[in-house]
C-alpha cells in the first residue's frame, strides 16, 4: 500500500462568528498517486475541506496531516508548497500580463533562480499543452484553456498533491472535457496525487474513490461503483447519478431488461446491442 | 411584452482603430409568454445580444423594440430606465454583485430605484425570498454570511423583485449542486408558466434548452445561424458541431446506439423518458 500523503482525523469546524458546525467528526485520507473526489451538495462543506487542508483556516477539533507533517499554524508554508489548488473561476487566478509571466508568478515567489525557472515554466505548460500559447494573454483564452494553465502554474511547483476546488464547474462542456483528460494524464504519467472537490458526477466518475459529505459529515466512502449503487439515495442528498445510471433505470422502468449498472455510455451501449439487436 | 430585434449590428469601440464588429444582422422575435433559449459557442455574441435587451447596449445598426419602445441606432434614447425595470437581467453569477449590510436591503435597493415605497419593498422582499425557496429569516442576515446557492438565490429575489415582465437569465444555474440547478430551472419554468412571463434563456447546456425552451437561436460568429425548436435543431447533430456545440447527452446517447444497432428510432427524443419508450417499442418483440 502506498503512503497517505492526506490524512484528516475527527475534523470539526465552524466559521468565526457563526455557531453552525459546518464540519462534523470528518476523518479521511488520501493515499499517494490515489484520485479521489468529494462529492455533496452546496453547503455541505467540501470548499471548507479544501480550505483546512490548505492552512487558510485551521481546524477547531481534530488534526490534518500533509505528507506526514501536521497542519499547525508553525508549519502550514511547509505543508503549502506540498499542496496546489485550482479554484473555481478562472478569471480570478490570473496576474501575469501573459500566461508565461502567469506560471512563473508563484516559482518566482519562491526565489526560483531564472535558468530553472525558464525551464519549469516550458515543461509545466508543455504537460498542459498550452506550450504554443506562451506569450498569448491569459484573458483570451477559452474557459478551457485558462483553467489548463492554472493548471500548469500549480504542476510548476511541483507539488505531490492537486486539489482541485469546484475547477470545472464555470466551463462548457469541451472545456470540463479538456480539464478532465489532463488530469486522468496527469495522475496516469506522473502518479500525481489528485483531490477534486465536485458535484459533477461524471467529472466524479472517472476517480478512484469518492467521499460523499452531507450536512457537514462524511456520508459513505466507495468506488464509484459502489457510490451510485445507492441510487435515489444519492439524488436525495441533492446530486444526481450519471448519465448512463439514470438511463438504464429509465429502461429497466419501460421493461426493457438492463443487468446491473453500467458507469459509462459505452457499456451500456454494449449491452443494449448484444442483447437486443446481435444475432 | 415582446421584444423584437431587427437587423441589429454592434461593433465595440466603434469609429476607434480597436473597432470590432461583435453581432452582425441578427433579427428575431421574442413573444410575449415565450421562451427562447439563445446559445452558442463562447465568443459567438450572445452576451452582446443580451445586452440589447434591456437597452444596456444600444445597436449600431439596426433596432431593437422592446415592447411599445424603439431603440435605433444613431438616435440618442431618453429615460430608459422603464424598459430596464420591465426587462430584469440576472447576469451569469449574480451573487458577485451584492453589497448591501442585510439581504432584505439588497432586495429591496432595486425596487426602491424604480420608485417603489420602502414598505412596499419590503413586502415583496419577504414574497420573493419565499418564492426562491429560502426562508424569511434570512432576511436579517447579510448576504456574505450565507453559501454560495443561497447567495444566488438572494441575488435573483433581487432582479424578481423589481417585477419585471420579462426575465432574462444569463447561465443561471452555473455553479450550483444538480439538485439546486433543477429547483432553480424549475422555479424560473413555473414563474414562466403561472404568471406568464416571457423568459430568454442565454446558456451553454442543451439539457436546459432541450428542456424548457419553446424556440432555440442559435448564433455562431456574431451571426444567427438558425432558429427553430429544440426538436427540429437538435436533429441535426452535424450542423450543431460545425458551430461549435453538441446536442443534449439523451441524443447523443441514442445516435451512439442507433449507429451501434445499424438501424434508427422513429424520431429524436428529448428526454430520458422518452428514449426509454421509444427504445423499448422497438425492442417490444425481443425483451423478455
Amino acid at each position: 500500500m502506498s503512503r497517505e500523503v492526506i490524512s484528516l482525523d475527527s475534523i470539526t469546524f465552524h466559521y468565526p462568528g457563526s455557531e453552525q458546525q459546518v464540519l462534523k467528526n470528518v476523518s479521511f485520507s488520501v493515499r499517494e498517486g490515489e484520485w479521489v473526489a468529494i462529492v455533496g451538495h452546496n453547503g455541505s462543506g467540501k470548499s471548507t475541506l479544501a480550505k483546512l487542508m490548505n492552512g487558510l483556516y485551521f481546524p477547531k477539533a481534530g488534526s490534518i496531516h500533509i505528507a506526514g507533517k501536521k497542519l499547525e499554524k508553525d508549519t502550514v508554508w511547509e505543508t503549502r508548497k506540498h499542496i496546489g489548488m485550482v479554484f473555481q473561476n478562472p478569471d480570478n487566478q490570473f496576474v501575469g500580463t501573459t500566461v508565461q509571466d502567469d506560471v512563473a508568478f508563484g516559482l518566482e515567489n519562491h526565489g526560483v533562480p531564472h535558468e530553472d525557472m525558464v525551464r519549469r515554466v516550458h515543461s509545466a505548460l508543455r504537460q498542459v499543452k498550452m506550450d504554443d500559447f506562451l506569450n498569448q494573454e491569459p484573458h483570451h483564452l477559452s474557459g478551457g484553456q485558462k483553467q489548463r494553465v492554472a493548471m500548469a502554474s500549480v504542476l510548476a511547483l511541483q507539488p505531490d498533491i492537486i486539489i482541485l476546488d469546484e475547477a470545472t464547474s464555470m466551463l462548457d462542456p469541451t472545456g470540463r472535457q479538456e480539464v478532465i483528460s489532463l488530469v486522468r494524464a496527469l495522475k496516469q504519467e506522473q502518479e500525481m496525487t489528485v483531490l477534486s472537490i465536485t458535484h459533477d458526477l461524471e467529472e466524479a466518475a472517472k476517480a478512484d474513490r469518492l467521499i460523499v459529505m452531507n450536512q457537514g459529515e462524511v456520508y459513505r466512502t466507495g468506488t464509484p461503483e459502489e457510490i451510485f449503487e445507492l441510487g435515489d439515495e444519492l439524488v436525495s442528498l441533492g446530486l444526481d447519478l450519471p448519465f448512463p445510471i439514470k438511463m438504464g433505470n429509465a429502461l429497466k422502468a419501460q421493461g426493457v431488461p438492463v443487468q446491473g449498472q453500467h458507469l459509462t455510455e459505452e457499456e451500456l451501449v454494449n449491452e443494449l446491442w448484444t442483447s437486443h439487436f446481435k444475432k | 411584452m415582446d421584444i423584437s430585434l431587427q437587423e441589429v449590428e454592434y461593433r465595440y469601440a466603434a469609429g476607434s482603430p480597436f473597432e470590432k464588429k461583435a453581432v452582425e444582422n441578427v433579427s428575431f422575435t421574442v413573444s410575449s409568454g415565450e421562451c427562447v433559449a439563445v446559445i452558442g459557442h463562447t465568443g459567438s455574441g450572445k452576451s452582446t445580444i443580451l445586452l440589447h435587451l434591456n437597452a444596456l447596449l444600444k445597436p449600431t445598426s439596426g433596432s431593437v423594440v422592446i415592447g411599445d419602445r424603439t431603440v435605433k441606432a444613431g438616435r440618442k434614447e431618453k429615460d430608459l430606465k422603464p424598459i430596464r425595470q420591465k426587462v430584469g437581467i440576472v447576469f451569469q453569477f449574480p451573487e458577485q454583485q451584492l453589497f448591501e449590510e442585510t439581504v432584505l436591503k439588497d432586495i429591496c435597493y432595486g425596487p426602491m430605484n424604480f420608485g417603489v415605497s420602502e414598505e412596499e419593498a419590503k413586502c415583496r422582499a419577504v414574497y420573493w425570498i419565499k418564492q426562491v425557496g429560502l426562508s424569511e429569516e434570512i432576511l436579517q442576515e447579510s448576504p456574505f454570511d450565507l453559501s454560495g446557492g443561497q447567495m444566488r438565490r438572494v441575488a435573483i429575489a433581487g432582479v424578481l423583485a423589481m417585477e419585471p415582465e420579462v426575465l432574462v437569465l444569463d447561465e443561471p444555474t452555473a455553479g450550483l449542486d444538480p439538485r439546486g440547478r433543477k429547483e432553480m430551472m424549475n422555479m424560473f419554468f413555473r414563474l414562466h408558466k403561472e404568471r406568464k412571463m416571457t423568459m430568454i434563456l442565454v446558456t451553454h447546456s442543451m439539457e436546459d434548452a432541450a428542456d424548457y425552451a419553446d424556440k432555440v437561436v442559435v448564433l455562431h460568429k456574431g451571426k444567427k445561424v438558425h432558429e427553430g425548436t429544440p426538436r427540429e435543431l437538435f436533429s441535426d447533430a452535424e450542423r450543431l458541431s460545425e458551430w461549435g456545440l453538441g446536442v443534449p447527452e439523451v441524443v447523443r446517447f441514442q445516435r451512439m446506439l442507433e449507429a451501434k444497432a445499424g438501424r434508427k428510432l422513429p424520431g429524436i427524443c428529448l428526454s430520458i423518458e422518452e428514449l426509454a419508450a421509444s427504445f423499448s417499442e422497438l425492442s417490444g418483440g425481443k425483451a423478455t
